[in-house]
């Protein structure tokens, strides 16, 4: 009995045995000969999710174009650590004077990660591509940028190659923020010859449930410094150096896009050398990194982070007189605000956009703390003393803008009860809250923000004030025709006065309060000598440098 | 025998139906929808429309039910809202990742919890016995997200001996052929990798371990002294029987029955309990995937990798069941 237990056991274990080595001559190491890429030239870095999409025409989350921008160029870059645009594969480009035709004159020399060259037909190729989207590809879901600044404003654009490296594009109407918006990875250069082989516009099956391509998860192909190796689906994303960039190379030669979770797992992880950086550091980490000899950086603020009043809320109808609106203002320490609850660098705002966006007004009218005059507005307007105040804010979630509501929330309770206010407090869960501020107004004040997409003024006022909406609940005709205007300026110059006029416009009306600027930063190991900070996440690892 | 694993079969039908409805109640019962979470602070009413409507979320209730079920009978599970991949491949490509944590933390609840509950079970009421009840009420009570961060932040942060997270070193070129990482680098001859995935797999495997491994010892502790003092027992001892014979065939296989029950249930439970642990340890398992899916309101992901678990569960809950009759003759199956 014994005797034939232990033979069934070697009888089990060489079956095991002999199964193992007859798998072992299916499945193929796919290294290179002579091993791995080599780690001097590798940067790992931390990201807290997975990219949406590689092609980047149908993305418009912050992994999704970190990735993209490695693989990807547009006409129009930005300049190195600011907002304005600069040529990029585009060398220069000459506006029409009623600002409705481009022509821009494109870099020679530079191919496609796939070989196809760079020219004129390959821009216009791209350009007519974003206006031919249809089906689930024209789905806010997926090409949302072409959407919200073209096809749903019915702003259509033409595209002619008129040379081998000169490209005509004709708006329909002026828009003063063409160029800057050019800037976005969602407007990136595509090879013409992939997008037709794997079917990059076949967003697959039907409306109710639209796929992912094969391009968008496999092939995205650029004319970037790095070239897409692999995605490992909940893990990471891998890309190595284009050997033929048109550009300088960089010290970088493979990068991996590490899932590392949330700021606390990213800052372990940076501890245990896994990853070599990551981005939106806590502000309570900063120190302590810091102190242990990894590098912070901080971009100059693209952010801002406001307090909204609800001129139609159902529980606060006061707040549409003008006069508690500035009392509300008045009873707000901005300077406090900042340096108690907001990460190191930020500033103290006092208008909708952040000063490195075209249009800011540095003579606008603004509301300093004066709590004493805020008890007098309130008496004005016939507001009694313990006078209950709906307060909206988020719960379990941290934003660029706004690293941690429930502080600022505490925060900005604190100076309200000061000037005899007693506060409602409403707190909802991050999908419910939006949902709550945008969708009806069972709301009072609320905190929000807004982080920039370029350098466009119109990103953050017209996406704030540019029509009725329930999150602000009013209707300011005046305000609304300014900002169409502004927008369809055929002279990007005259925008930017516009702009000014109507960010006095905006601080006369006081439609809520323009709280700070916040900066977000990012921490790296030693072994990162410099990293290219930019206020639009403009960031390409080619400019990387690495300790030898 | 077959006619009996056909009828459980047969059973899942109605469990799965009833489970299915509940669950598209309840998802769709969260706050927030999916398009709110998608488009963050960019969503305007219009854009939110047309999401809900892309995604037929604006229809009424009972007829997007109905649409769900007729496409699942296709073997059609939907689309994720957050990845645009179908809720199959999701599920496919990240099963490899929760079924090794998951056999891993097992392993250790079983290679720990057994002996462990016998020692207790052979030494009652002596320092053995108290070490294993107090282990035992520890895995229990202490919450899996907590010790997980703890051993984390010991043995990966403070000490460095375990990476803090993921499944593989970024450092490392593996191939993945199979998505289970070790059997990709036995496979391939990529030694290093295999031990990286190995190494990987310690920490997530040791917190998901705690709570099957407190009941396994539990259930072997109490089964054991039950058998300990069965007159077959006395009688093997009279006969003057090796103590290791009175072990092994007289004492842990009559104590097994309940345990074997119990560790089948405990892998059931251990890929559902994955989703704290893979979450803490940023492990790319359907666990971490399904949390962030409720954080989304991804609607499609969270009823297909629910449905998914169910059935895996009972699957499971059905092979256990049958092993009894391999385990003890006198049981079979009715």
């Amino acid at each position: 009995m014994r005797h034939s237990a232990r033979r069934r056991g070697l009888i089990a274990a060489a079956v095991l045995t002999t199964g193992a080595v007859a798998l072992t001559g299916c499945v193929q190491s796919e290294r290179e000969e002579g091993g791995g890429g080599g780690d001097a030239g590798a940067f790992v870095f931390g990201v807290s999710g997975e990219p949406v999409s590689l092609d980047p025409a149908f993305a418009s989350d912050g992994e999704s174009f970190r990735v993209s921008r490695q693989i990807f160029e547009g006409l129009v870059g930005v300049q190195a650590g600011s907002a304005d645009p600069e040529p990029l594969l585009a060398e220069e480009w000459d506006i029409s004077d009623d600002g409705l035709n481009y022509v821009f004159s494109l870099k020679e020399g530079v191919t496609f990660h796939d070989g196809t060259a760079f020219d004129a037909a390959a821009v216009c190729f791209n350009f007519d591509r974003w206006r031919d989207f249809e089906g689930p590809a024209a789905s806010p879901a997926a090409s949302y940028y072409y959407g919200n600044l073209f096809r749903d404003v019915g702003l259509e654009v033409t595209c002619e190659a008129t040379g081998d490296l000169e490209a005509s594009v004709t708006l329909s109407s002026a828009f003063a923020g063409f160029i800057p918006s050019l800037s976005l990875p969602a407007f990136a250069m595509q090879s013409p010859t992939a997008l037709e082989e794997y079917q990059a516009d076949d967003l697959g099956g039907t409306l109710e449930a639209p796929t992912m391509t094969e391009y968008a998860q496999e092939h995205p192909t650029g004319t970037g410094p790095f070239v897409f190796d692999s995605w490992d689906r909940g893990a990471s994303v891998s890309l190595s150096a284009y050997e033929d960039y048109w550009g300088e190379q960089g010290d970088v030669t493979d990068i991996t896009f590490q899932v590392s979770g949330d700021p606390t797992a990213s800052r372990q992880a940076l501890e245990a050398g896994t990853i070599d950086g990551y981005d939106l550091v806590s502000p309570s980490d900063v120190g302590v990194l810091e102190e242990n000899d990894f590098r912070i950086e901080s971009r100059d603020p693209f952010t801002i982070l406001y307090l909204a009043f609800n001129q139609r809320s159902d529980s606060n109808p006061e707040l549409s007189d003008p006069r508690v609106r500035e009392a509300l203002t008045l009873a707000i320490d901005r300077e406090a605000l900042v340096s108690q609850t907001l990460p190191e660098g930020t500033e103290v705002a006092d208008q909708f956009i952040p000063p490195v966006v075209a249009g800011y007004n540095d003579d606008v009218t603004t509301y300093d703390y004066d709590p004493e005059r805020a008890r007098e507005l309130l008496d004005e307007a016939g507001i009694p003393e313990g006078y209950e105040l709906m307060f909206n804010y988020p719960t379990n979630i941290s934003r660029p803008y706004m690293p941690n509501p429930e502080t600022t929330f505490t925060a900005i309770s604190g100076m309200l009860e000061d000037v005899g206010i007693t506060v409602n407090p409403q707190a909802n869960e991050w999908g419910e809250y939006l949902d709550r501020m945008q969708g009806g107004t069972d709301h009072g004040i609320h905190l929000l923000g807004w982080t920039g997409d370029y350098n466009d003024t119109d990103n953050f006022l017209g996406v704030f004030f540019g029509s009725d909406s329930f999150e602000w609940g009013f209707d300011n005709p005046e305000l609304f025709t300014a900002l169409a205007e502004a927008r369809t300026a055929a002279d990007p110059e005259a925008a930017v006065s516009q702009y000014e006029a109507i960010n006095e416009q905006i601080a006369e009306f006081i439609p809520g309060v323009p709280l700070a600027h916040p900066a977000p930063s990012l921490a790296f190991s030693p072994r990162v000598e410099s990293y290219p900070v930019s206020p639009v996440n403009d960031e390409v690892y080619n400019l990387v440098e690495l300790a030898d | 025998m077959l006619r009996v694993i056909g009828k459980r079969l047969l059973l899942l039908v109605p469990t799965l139906l009833g489970l299915s409805i509940l669950l598209f109640a309840w998802v769709r019962a969260l706050p927030g929808g999916p398009a709110s979470a998608l488009l963050g602070e960019r969503a305007t009413p219009e854009a939110i429309a047309q999401i809900n409507e892309a995604y037929g979320f604006d229809r009424p209730i009972i007829e997007q039910y109905f649409t769900y079920i007729g496409r699942l009978l296709t073997g059609d599970f939907g689309n994720s809202v957050q990845t645009n991949r179908p809720v199959l491949d999701e599920f496919a490509t990240r099963f490899p990742a929760t079924v090794e944590l998951a056999l891993v933390a097992l392993a250790i609840a079983i290679a720990v919890g057994i002996p462990l509950g016998y020692l207790g079970a052979k030494y009652y009421g002596k320092t053995v016995d108290h070490v294993s009840v107090v282990v035992s009420l520890l895995g229990v009570t202490v919450p899996v997200f907590f010790l997980a961060f703890i051993l984390k932040w010991i043995f990966a942060v403070q000490l460095g001996w375990f990476p803090p997270d993921g499944r593989q070193s970024p450092r490392i070129d593996a191939t993945h052929a199979t998505g289970y990482y070790v059997l990709d680098g036995l496979l391939t001859g990529e030694l290093d990798a295999a031990w990286d995935a190995i190494v990987h797999l310690v920490l997530p495997g040791l917190a998901l371990a705690s709570i099957p491994l407190a009941i396994i010892a539990r259930i072997t502790r109490a089964s054991v002294l039950q058998v300990y003092g069965a007159d077959y027992v006395r009688t093997a001892r009279a006969k003057g029987l090796l103590p290791r014979i009175i072990r092994d065939r007289y004492i842990l296989r009559n104590a097994m029955l309940p345990v074997v029950t119990t560790i089948g249930l405990q892998l059931g439970l251990l890929i559902s309990g994955a989703v704290l642990t893979e979450t803490v340890f940023n492990f790319a398992g359907i666990g971490q995937f399904l949390a962030d899916a409720v954080f989304r309101r991804d609607f499609p992901v969270l009823q297909g990798f629910i449905i998914f678990i169910a059935i895996l569960y009972s699957l499971i809950n059905l092979i256990v069941d049958v092993s009894y009759s391999l385990i003890d003759p006198r049981v079979r199956v009715q």
